[in-house]
């Protein structure tokens, strides 16, 4: 079976939602949507304070290339336009609607039917991808319809559907795997006529046969398009990694994915396509999973963007007493959260709920200099090196051992029994790098 | 035997003289000239290294005091107006008077003032810290305390003080290298004039939100009220975003704005006590006036 071929570790999977159907939240009184809910700069408010909006509409235009419009995703009247705290305690321009029922705007289909038919050619496909708003569900961010488009001298020849999920407790893509396969086919067959290439992969983890049986079952239908059993390891789903998995080409240093030919998507994107494709729905929901060893029920709710985190840990049981730690994302990558009134955003994943017992950091020690890290960094990095040079700020010595190539995964510091925060160091100091990189004169 | 001694001393004797010569001529045609004013200049500098003056070290400030013929944009801040002077006698330059300055700390939440609403476990780091979020209390502006600037400084001029969980800044040996200003990522650390009799006046708050919310995370914050603003005779005081700004250009040290801040955002440092009539001090009295630093 399929990997990627260098490092990676073994988290234990914790996939406690798994069998949870998909449930619909309640629509928030308030709904905060923010304008920085994708990669790149913030999307620009064309609604005034006392403006009445419907569900779908539009409420904030692209701010530039890499950006994104944002949706209402409630209806009702605006009723503030200004700064609000998000997850982390900062402050973001957000646009603040009172909920007054539920009136969706006309153009959206809402029938429960699976549009088969592809009417739309390439362009109209990457431009309706852009008007509604859709972005990269897997954890940048980053806005589809440029992944969609290659730059000039760049050929897709494959497209890949990221159904990894390698992150521990995170089930929000396996059940819209399981609950909507034929729909994420037709997504993956959108983007490979926007892309004009004939190969479609869908890869997934071996810990979710089921998804892959669902999945395997439209092969014959949709021609091209296959799905790819993966061996389960962390971090399959990283872009590199999963490229490297599938079609077994490595992505260049300092290059992007593309030069492989490759265009990678998330399950949650494919599906964001299909709706926004096919029924002309903008991206204004999500499905997110709330979970954890001590959380009061695992479930994995469609939520409306903007519902405030506090209002869904009340709705799936409250807060447990034993969580001391709630994370946004999985507990390798995701952020925790300081602040539970933030809205959720177009790629909030999850919330999840660690225990004192999984959250404390052990005492750091000293470097032996064993070498784990090494073993498990899927970049080849030597992190144990990239910490010490980084700790100095030698950041030529870190330009040279390709800081830059740092996915930021985390396996370093999961693996190091000094228990010494590798990531913390190396992440900081990529920032500088790059900025260091960016700000250099080009020759 | 004696042969081989006498031969061994000989061929290293010839060879120890042929390359001598070699290196002596090699060395006199490729000399670097260098200006020796280069070397009585960093003779005069403090040879701290901090890089405060913005250049690499002494020798390079030193380098650059020669090529440039003047001081108008150099100053070495370690060393200050003497050093200056002596640098300028050297090189016959006309140097005028800098004020010295020193580092304030503008946060004044500390534990007791500003209630930690989360628990950071993170690398101990303010960088790091402020990269993940905005900080373990609800004020998105204020201090981390991870001790960014203790570590930046080359002089042991700040510390930690472990009551407050604020750096504390050491006037004798602050030196006003800058080097916490960069390391800060909060940007709360200022180079203020160090001021008649180190007397210094500055609003010690950094905090941007509205009055009612900066006054939610902060019991010290300020709230943006503008009473200071009004009451100064000088013009010093402007309120932006919420927040006061005593520019120490104009400042005179009256104290009226001191006296009208209604929060103790306002610090007052090293004055004398002032007479008993005029101690009129409702709501900052827990604020010491004088004797500590910042």
């Amino acid at each position: 079976m399929k990997t990627f071929s260098i490092g990676g570790v073994h988290p234990n999977d914790y996939k406690l939602a798994a069998d949870a159907p998909i449930e619909n939240l309640p629509i928030p009184d308030i709904a905060y949507i923010s304008m920085s809910q994708h990669l790149g700069v913030p999307a620009i408010p064309v609604v005034a304070v006392g403006d009445k909006v419907k569900v779908g509409q539009l409420i904030a235009n692209a701010g530039g290339f890499i950006s994104a419009p944002v949706h209402s995703s409630v209806s009702g009247t605006v009723k503030k336009i200004g700064p609000v705290k998000d997850l982390s305690g900062k402050e973001v321009n957000t646009v603040t609607i009172e909920t007054e029922g539920d009136e969706w705007i006309d153009t959206i289909d809402r029938s429960g039917d699976i549009v088969r038919e592809i009417k739309l050619d390439s362009k109209q496909i990457i431009e309706r991808i852009k008007e509604c708003g859709v972005v990269g569900l897997g954890g940048a961010t980053f806005p589809t319809c440029v992944k969609l488009s290659p730059p000039p001298g760049c050929k897709a020849e494959f497209l890949i559907i990221n159904g990894a999920e390698c992150e521990p407790y995170l089930t929000s893509d396996y059940r819209v795997m399981m609950e909507m396969p034929e729909q994420i086919i037709i997504g993956a067959a959108i983007m490979m006529k926007a892309l004009g290439v004939s190969k479609g992969f869908i890869g997934v983890e071996d810990n979710k046969p089921e998804a892959i049986e669902k999945l395997g079952a439209f092969e014959k239908d949709y021609p091209g398009i296959k799905v790819v059993p993966l061996k389960k390891k962390y971090p399959q789903g990283g872009e590199k990694q999963l490229i490297d998995a599938v079609v077994g080409r490595k992505v260049p240093s300092m290059g992007l994915p593309i030069a492989t030919g490759s265009v990678v998507q998330n399950i949650g994107t494919t599906l964001a396509v299909y709706e926004a494709v096919q029924k002309n729905k903008p991206l204004f929901e999500g499905i997110m999973t709330v979970t954890g060893n001590c959380a009061p029920g695992q479930k994995n709710f469609r939520h409306r963007v903007g519902t405030p985190l506090s209002k869904i840990a009340e709705y799936a049981g409250g807060i447990p007493e034993e969580a001391v730690k709630i994370l946004s994302g999985g507990p390798m990558m995701g952020k925790a959260i300081s602040n539970m009134d933030a809205p959720t955003l177009k790629g909030s994943s999850s919330i999840l709920y660690l225990t004192e017992e999984q959250t404390k950091r052990k005492e750091e020690t000293f470097c032996i200099k064993c070498g784990k890290c090494i073993q498990a960094c899927p970049m080849g990095l030597e992190p144990y090196l990239l910490n010490k040079l980084g700790r100095i700020n030698d950041m030529e010595g870190l330009e040279e051992n390709r800081i830059f190539d740092c996915i930021e995964c985390g396996c370093c510091q999961f693996t190091c029994p000094a228990y010494i925060p590798l990531l913390d160091t190396i992440r900081i100091q990529k920032g500088r790098v790059m900025r260091i990189i960016k700000n250099r004169p080009k020759k | 035997m004696t042969n081989i001694i006498i031969f061994t001393i000989l061929t290293l004797s010839l060879l120890g003289l042929v390359l001598a010569i070699v290196l002596y001529y090699v060395a006199k045609k490729f000399k670097v000239k260098e200006d020796p004013r280069i070397d009585i200049v960093e003779a005069i500098m403090p040879g701290a290294n901090c890089g405060g003056c913005g250049q690499a070290g002494c020798r390079a400030f030193a380098e650059a005091v020669v090529k440039a013929g003047n001081l108008d944009t150099l100053f070495c801040p370690v060393g200050g107006n003497d050093v200056m002077k002596k640098v300028a006698g050297a090189m016959g330059y006309e140097v005028a008077e800098k004020d010295p300055m020193v580092a304030v700390v503008r946060c004044s939440g500390s534990f007791e003032k500003r209630p930690r609403t989360n628990i950071y476990d993170g690398r101990s780091s303010c960088a790091v810290m402020s990269s993940l979020y905005a900080g373990d209390t609800g004020c998105l502006y204020g201090c981390l305390g991870q001790g960014d600037c203790v570590s930046a400084c080359k002089f042991g001029a700040i510390s930690m003080d472990p009551e407050t969980g604020l750096p504390v800044v050491d006037e004798e040996k602050c030196t006003a290298c800058g080097a916490c200003v960069a390391a800060c990522p909060k940007n709360i650390i200022e180079l203020r004039k160090k001021g008649f009799k180190s007397r210094r006046l500055y609003v010690s708050c950094m905090n941007q939100e509205k009055g009612g919310v900066a006054r939610k995370s902060c019991a010290a914050a300020c709230i943006g009220c503008g009473l200071c603003e009004k009451a100064c005779p000088f013009d010093a005081v402007h309120v932006n975003n919420f927040l006061a700004y005593i520019d120490f250009t104009k400042c005179k040290l009256c104290r009226k704005c001191y006296d009208a801040c209604p929060t103790g955002a306002i610090h007052a440092l090293n004055f004398p006590p002032r007479p008993a009539a005029a101690a009129v001090k409702p709501a900052a009295s827990a604020e010491p006036v004088s004797g500590t630093a910042n």
